[in-house]
């Protein structure tokens, strides 16, 4: 009886349809729908709901306790946490290095990557080999990455250790000098991120209409000119996607670390997420660590925010 | 193009001399080389080291081993410790994307298709996902995990990595299944056919694509992950092979040739997977990317 009524409902729908404005998925007379409502959105929602915005949630509510995790979080402090985490060194040089890590990734490697995207875009042999090569980093998971260069930089056994022998001098151990161990970790991320950010520059170059650069070269526009007034202009989306996951990466960055330093020496190489992993995971302070979680949140939050408003405002 | 510039000849590209074409040609290779070289001299150094004995490392790190210890890999392909975690990996990876897709493409339909009060909300809501990382909420995941009693199972991993990858999943189905032409819907709904038998019967085998895709990214980010199984799993023979590596790293200290052998058993099937599928892998990992 119902799929005649629903056949019936359906040819007057589409006739409704047919005389009123043609809305692609304006349907409201059709087969029933809360079977499916009912059956598959729930597994989405609640899986969601339970794993992700929950815990969220919950991270504002217990950085306001003082909580090693047992029992329920009785001992409320208010904002003390917070304070705590302010006043804490290693938790500012966290920040900090959060910062240079956004500022190198943004400053050195997006134009790198974009450099490297403007020489393989082009037709030439090995080029598709060059692409891979460049990508392969990306596809390795980080803890890998970060022990391989863990002993590159080893002073004793790795690659830095022979470099420097070759030349006579001693090896310094680079990543057990609180000076130092920074940049050696920057240059691993750099090492790790280029080729992903450099693979969707090919992407967007290759959708560039080549009429547009044939045409700059007919009025004589040089190389760079052509790239500061046609190419880059017609980039303009790529580049801010490419500085938004320049800067979300930043702010996550922890898998790459974790083999390369843990957080040492004495805190110079901690980020936001590793100084998270040492004071709130490794000494059960939930109420701190989850502190710490929030202020990442607000800082993803504000970016995303900001980001958004400013920069991709047409996308 | 050469009409224009024959006719036009002040075009740089087409007036530069074969020398200073020759000349350009060598700056672009001699820059590709040095950067791949950068890129790939850690990892042959890897894959190399692992047949070295330490002293040899030591000398001589980049050359080829002056004598091959096979015995490295052996050791390490006989143990059990081994596959034992690129088989946690492979589970753990199974269940990911086998969810992630049937529990994202279910609500991406209903968002696609189903117009109800709020579907607009909802997704927004899925999207809230996008925004933020896994260690903003991480404490009160496990908190959360330990109180369900998934603590140290596969479960407590796959479950906390579907839900943080439905975002984007979701996403990137519910946009391709829009596209599906709506003249079949007309079509089946005529016929008599519900909502989920078209889903079942039209939707899904015309979105391959898509679920590929999806597909590809889920089991690539469970595979690498480090941070979830290392918040949730306690016990050595449920490690994925990002803990197993990091312990094995522990244990062995200095022994860098073995060390090394095992990181390059352990990234093997990823780099062999990876030049074998590239395209798809590429695609899907930038797509991924540039659609959120």
């Amino acid at each position: 009886m119902t799929s005649g009524i629903q056949a019936l409902a359906n040819t007057v729908g589409q006739k409704i349809r047919e005389n009123s404005r043609p809305v692609r998925h304006d349907r409201p007379i059709g087969p029933a729908r809360w079977p499916v409502i009912i059956l598959f959105l729930p597994p989405a929602l609640m899986l969601f709901t339970l794993f992700v915005i929950m815990p969220i949630g919950e991270a504002a509510w217990y950085s306001m306790y003082n909580w090693t995790g047992y029992g329920r979080p009785e001992n409320f402090v208010g904002t003390r946490n917070f304070e705590v985490l302010f006043r804490n060194n290693a938790f500012r040089l966290a920040l900090w290095n959060t910062g240079l890590i956004m500022l190198v990734s943004i400053v050195i490697q997006v134009p790198l990557a974009l450099w490297l995207a403007m020489l393989l875009a082009r037709k030439m042999p090995g080029v598709v080999g060059f692409r891979l090569i460049f990508f392969l980093p990306y596809v390795l998971a980080d803890v890998a990455a970060g022990l391989i260069w863990r002993f590159v930089y080893d002073g004793d056994y790795g690659l830095f250790a022979a470099l420097f022998g070759f030349f006579g001098l001693d090896s310094p151990h680079v990543l057990a000098d609180r000076n130092v161990a920074i940049y050696a970790v920057l240059a691993v991320v750099v090492w790790k991120y280029f080729g992903f950010h450099m693979m969707l520059f090919i992407a967007g170059l290759q959708a560039i209409d080549r009429n547009l650069l044939e045409a700059a070269d007919i009025d004589g526009a040089s190389g760079w000119q052509k790239f500061r007034y046609v190419t880059l202009p017609l980039l303009g989306s790529t580049v801010r996607l490419s500085i938004f996951f320049a800067i979300i990466g930043s702010l996550q960055l922890f898998d790459v670390v974790m083999p390369l330093t843990g957080g040492g020496p004495s805190n110079s190489t901690e980020t936001i997420v590793t100084f998270l992993y040492s004071y709130g995971v490794m000494r059960m302070q939930i109420g701190f660590g989850s502190a710490a979680g929030v202020v990442l949140f607000v800082i993803c939050v504000v970016l995303a925010f900001t980001y958004k408003r400013v920069l991709m405002r047409n996308d | 193009m050469t009409d224009a510039t024959a006719t036009v000849p002040v075009g740089t590209r087409n007036t530069r001399s074969p020398g200073t074409r020759f000349v350009h040609m060598l700056y672009i290779y001699a820059a590709l080389f040095i950067v791949a070289s950068i890129v790939l001299i850690p990892l042959v150094t890897t894959g190399l080291g692992g047949f070295k004995t330490l002293g040899d490392l030591r000398t001589n790190p980049f050359g080829l081993p002056i004598d091959w210890q096979w015995q490295n890999y052996e050791e390490i392909l006989f143990s059990e410790r081994y596959w034992r975690m690129l088989w946690n990996s492979l589970v753990i990876g199974f269940w990911t994307t086998f969810l992630t897709l049937a529990v994202a493409a279910m609500a991406a339909f209903t968002l696609a298709h189903v117009r109800f009060f709020g579907s607009g909300y909802l997704l927004n809501y899925f999207l809230l996902g996008l925004m933020f990382p896994v260690a903003t909420a991480i404490l009160p995941l496990f908190i959360r995990v330990r109180d369900l009693g998934l603590l140290d199972s596969y479960w407590g991993v796959v479950l906390p990595q579907v839900a943080f990858g439905l975002g984007m999943s979701i996403l990137l189905m519910r946009n391709f299944f829009r596209n599906v032409p709506h003249e079949l819907f007309d079509a089946a709904f005529v016929d008599g056919c519900g909502y989920m038998r078209f889903f079942w019967s039209v939707t899904l085998p015309l979105s391959r694509p898509i679920i590929a895709t999806v597909g590809i990214v889920a089991f690539v980010q469970s595979w690498n992950n480090y941070i979830i199984p290392l918040i949730m799993l306690t016990s050595e023979s449920n490690y994925p092979w990002p803990l197993g590596i990091m312990s094995y790293r522990g244990e062995y200290g200095t022994d860098w040739q073995m060390i090394l052998a095992f990181i390059t058993l352990t990234i093997l099937p990823t780099v062999i997977v990876f030049f074998a599928a590239q395209k798809h892998i590429i695609a899907g990992l930038t797509a991924g990317a540039v659609k959120g």
